[in-house]
């Protein structure tokens, strides 16, 4: 216990107390699994829709690409969402006043958003496994494979999330950044082989971690007769950690003087004035 | 550790000023909201920053909380000046802030007990940090409440948590910005029983902001005015009293009839009063004007944006 390190374990705490009060929140909880539940839902009727060339249905090859959107949507969005939220309704301020408070506040966010974000991978992945034919490991690589995909895929999204975060002060700004991302959904090849768009948009798609995310769970989940469907008949694993560590590079660069100029702006009047604006809004 | 006994309550801090403001000045784009502030806070005082809405009181407290700069000006806070203040600095001071929806989560007694795993480090001999969540808890009055979460509370405890935030690392300074807006009479005499417990407690110095007379005298050792800008009066409330409430108002009775006089000199005016009539004088009242009706005329010429001769009667009335 001293003063270098105390911010450290209290946030890793407070990552813990945040994740375990999520999963204690209905409303929380049922933000999570009422989109997931209807996706799970709809690609088990997909079950039966065969892709050409692939030895997988429609359905077994959305489940992993599914997983890899979890961990985008959860990363990204789930630190966007906690970091406008927190700033709004005084979290923010109030780890502020306090010695060590606001990396505590940071750790404590990164924790808890990641442990969200494993937990509806092991939910996606139980499902998999157990209603979806063809969703296997076939050996340690691939779980180990899984597990990097996870790691990375975090480190390439919250860092941006954040970055875009402590740029918004306003939670109803939320909707420009899910629409692209929504819009993304559609061309990163999740629901359907990427190889069906033309090649302009099969472009876009890669540039942005999803589809690689996708195409890494894929690899990891998938039999490897599956890999006809993708790019190249291969999955481009160099690739794919290539990408997800440039966009985790470009988070990271960005993401703490961002943090930091909005950590230094944040007083009580600030607070104040965004509420009394919202409490505009609302009348 | 050195740094940690610096830091301590007993260091030779007892004679030089807690807090410290020369000239303060900010100036949001063209507009000047602080035009040159002074004042000092000692240790183990109470101290009400008390001035109508809109005269910089806000600003002023973030400042010296360090959440704000300055544009011009020196400040000291606990002998450092709040714009580089670090973490350390930042352990030996308590935050009220104004209620949030913050922690709605959390349970209570959760909250305090996390909160004050922060301060651990920066423990003393002297001052044990954090203070113990179930003690604290009992402190504020909220042992019923410790284990329910904080978004179930009523308005008055919610207020009593915030206090309790602010007051877990056992701060040397507690600043407080108007701490009872938006309650009801029996809420504002619990919360100000508290405030008096936390000063007699821990010898704690507080500066807290409020718009109200009435809580400033009743909190306050030491009353500083903040309008227009500036620091326009600084003494305790009697002492304000005094020096402001210079007319006095005189009514007596003669022969069944009844007479009001206005003066500034009573004393004399009584005297003379009795050498004239004597013993025909009856039912003699002399009130001065009190320092509330003093203030309250300036905060209404203040909000009705006649700000500067109100100031200007407040000032040549202190002389």
């Amino acid at each position: 216990m001293n003063q270098r390190t105390t911010p450290y374990t209290a946030g890793l705490k407070r990552g813990w107390l945040d994740f375990k009060h999520t999963m204690s929140s209905p409303s929380d909880l049922f933000g999570f699994i009422f989109p997931t539940g209807i996706a799970i839902v709809v690609i088990l009727f997909l079950r039966n829709v065969d892709i050409p060339g692939s030895p997988v249905s429609l359905g077994s090859m959305s489940l992993p690409s599914m997983m890899g959107m979890n961990v985008m949507f959860g990363g990204m969005m789930g630190v966007i969402g906690k970091i406008v939220s927190e700033r709004e309704d005084g979290t923010l301020l109030r780890n502020k006043a306090i010695p060590g408070g606001m990396t505590g506040y940071l750790i404590g966010s990164i924790v808890s958003t990641a442990a969200f974000v494993m937990f509806g991978v092991v939910v996606l992945l139980t499902m998999g496994l157990l209603f979806f034919p063809g969703v296997s490991f076939s050996g340690p690589g691939q779980w180990l494979t899984l597990l990097l995909v996870v790691v990375v895929g975090l480190f390439a999204t919250m860092p941006i999330g954040a970055a875009l975060g402590s740029l918004f002060t306003n939670p109803r700004m939320l909707g420009f950044v899910m629409m692209p991302i929504m819009a993304l959904t559609a061309i990163s090849g999740i629901f359907y082989p990427i190889t069906a768009l033309p090649p302009w948009l099969q472009w876009i798609g890669q540039a942005f971690p999803m589809y690689w995310m996708g195409l890494g769970m894929r690899s990891a989940l998938l039999p490897a007769s599956a890999v006809h469907v993708e790019i190249g008949a291969s999955w481009r694993p160099l690739e794919t950690f290539g990408v997800l560590a440039l966009w985790a590079i470009l988070g990271l660069v960005l993401a703490p003087a961002l943090l930091r100029r909005m950590a230094r702006r944040e007083s009580g009047s600030a607070v104040a004035e965004r509420q009394e604006r919202a409490m505009q809004n609302v009348r | 550790m050195s740094d940690t006994v610096r830091s301590d309550r007993a260091a030779p801090a007892a004679d030089s000023p807690v807090i410290s403001v020369s000239d303060l000045r900010m100036r949001y784009g063209t507009k000047d909201v602080l035009t040159g502030v002074d004042f000092t806070a000692n240790a183990g005082e109470v101290l009400a920053l008390l001035g109508p809405n809109g005269a910089g009181k806000t600003t002023t407290i973030e400042i010296l909380e360090g959440f704000r700069m300055r544009s011009d000006g020196d400040v000291s806070v606990l002998g450092i000046d709040p714009a580089h203040g670090k973490e350390e600095w930042r352990s030996r001071l308590g935050v009220v802030l104004q209620s949030w929806r913050d922690h709605g989560k959390w349970r209570v007694r959760e909250l305090l007990e996390h909160l004050g795993t922060y301060y651990r480090p920066y423990s003393t001999d002297r001052t044990t940090r954090p203070w113990d969540p179930d003690d604290l808890v009992r402190t504020v009055g909220l042992t019923e409440q410790a284990d329910k979460k904080i978004m179930t509370l009523s308005g008055g405890q919610r207020r009593r948590l915030d206090v309790a935030v602010g007051i877990v690392g056992r701060p040397e300074l507690l600043f407080l910005d108007e701490p009872t807006v938006g309650f009801d009479p029996h809420a504002r005499r619990d919360f100000h029983d508290l405030i008096h417990r936390l000063s007699d407690l821990d010898n704690t110095t507080i500066l807290l902001t409020t718009h109200d007379l009435d809580e400033a005298e009743k909190l306050a050792d030491r009353i500083v005015i903040l309008a227009g800008g500036h620091i326009i009066a600084d003494g305790s409330a009697d002492y304000l009293a005094r020096k402001m409430s210079t007319e006095a108002e005189v009514k007596w009775s003669r022969d069944g009839e009844f007479f009001v006089h206005s003066t500034t000199d009573a004393t004399s005016f009584v005297r003379k009063l009795f050498a004239d009539h004597g013993e025909d004088v009856e039912n003699l009242e002399v009130r001065r004007a009190s320092l509330e009706e003093t203030y309250i005329a300036m905060v209404q010429q203040f909000e009705s944006g006649q700000g500067g001769t109100a100031i200007r009667q407040f000032q040549e009335a202190q002389q």
